[in-house]
């Protein structure tokens, strides 16, 4: 049996002791989801701090509705349907109060992106990744994305989630999926891009490249 | 057979599926030979690729300090 139906059946049979009344496995449940249920609240609110409440929040509510969940889809998915769905409750009523719209406005989504004309990047040793700025750096553009395609980024690209599991989650086609993680993408290298030249390497600088 | 000539905007449509390998051969083909003559699509790419590749080891978000001791707190309070 590969490792993933493994884990589901190991899944199936943890949720039922739990259902049971073996509450102490919820945490063993649980467990390995922490990080996913972590990053998929701060996608949406943020910072850490609120990040925090929404991830402790949907997991008490993933524990309370566990006798609903049904085992044709993966538990992971499920829960974080929850953490997402706890987290634009909380955005909501954090922004309750402004007169600005709900939602981050809706970028387009048919318009094209043009990327900007950064010349070729090296390859990035993963060592960098180590550094603090360069985390920092990388965290401040994803913030920087609109809401849309910050919540579509990181369940595809950080956290490797499938374009299906993304669909189901935040209740999109997986058409819109693909066309939100396209701009993303293109977006976060336009924004890292400049980092990568001037100031994580100590290279000769990128030269522009305009084909046409 | 000849690879029917793809323009730019065509190619930066297509360059997240072409990553993520979600194409046709045939987009593929068109896009590869694409990449050879162009070198801004070629960087873009590149670029895109390296982003994945940045944020795709799980280390973007580090949980706060305590989090998992809090958490489970939480959970041992369940009624």
């Amino acid at each position: 049996m590969p490792p993933h139906s493994q884990l589901h059946a190991n899944e199936v049979e943890l949720i039922k002791s739990i259902c049971d009344g073996e509450r102490e496995a919820f945490y063993e449940l649980v467990q390995p989801y922490e990080r996913m249920v972590y990053a998929t609240a701060i996608s949406v609110v943020k910072n850490p701090a609120d990040a925090e409440e929404v991830a402790q929040e949907a997991v008490l509510k993933a524990f309370s509705n566990l006798s609903s969940f049904r085992a044709e889809s993966k538990f992971s998915t499920w829960l974080l349907q929850i953490t997402y769905n706890e987290a634009k409750m909380r955005l909501r009523k954090a922004r309750s109060h402004l007169y600005e719209s709900i939602d981050d406005p809706q970028p387009s989504e048919d318009a094209d992106y043009w990327p900007k004309d950064f010349a070729d990047w090296r390859p990035i040793p993963s060592e960098l990744f180590e550094r603090d700025e360069v985390r920092l750096a990388i965290q401040n553009a994803t913030n920087s994305l609109s809401g849309i395609y910050r919540e579509v980024f990181v369940l595809r690209d950080v956290q490797n989630l499938s374009t299906k599991e993304t669909a189901t989650i935040l209740g999109i086609s997986e058409g819109a999926v693909k066309i939100r993680l396209l701009r993303a993408r293109l977006q976060m290298r336009d924004t890292l891009a400049p980092g990568i030249d001037g100031c994580w390497f100590n290279g000769q600088p990128y030269q522009k490249v305009r084909p046409w | 057979m000849a690879i029917i000539e793809i323009s730019c905007l065509e190619v930066w449509r297509e360059i997240s599926n072409f990553l993520d390998e979600e194409i046709s051969t045939e987009m593929r083909e068109r896009m590869e030979a694409h990449f050879k003559e162009c070198a801004h699509c070629k960087a873009v790419l590149d670029g895109t690729r390296n982003v994945v590749g940045l944020v795709g080891d799980g280390k973007l978000f580090q949980m706060p300090e305590g989090f998992n001791k809090r958490l489970y707190k939480k959970i041992q309070g369940l009624p």
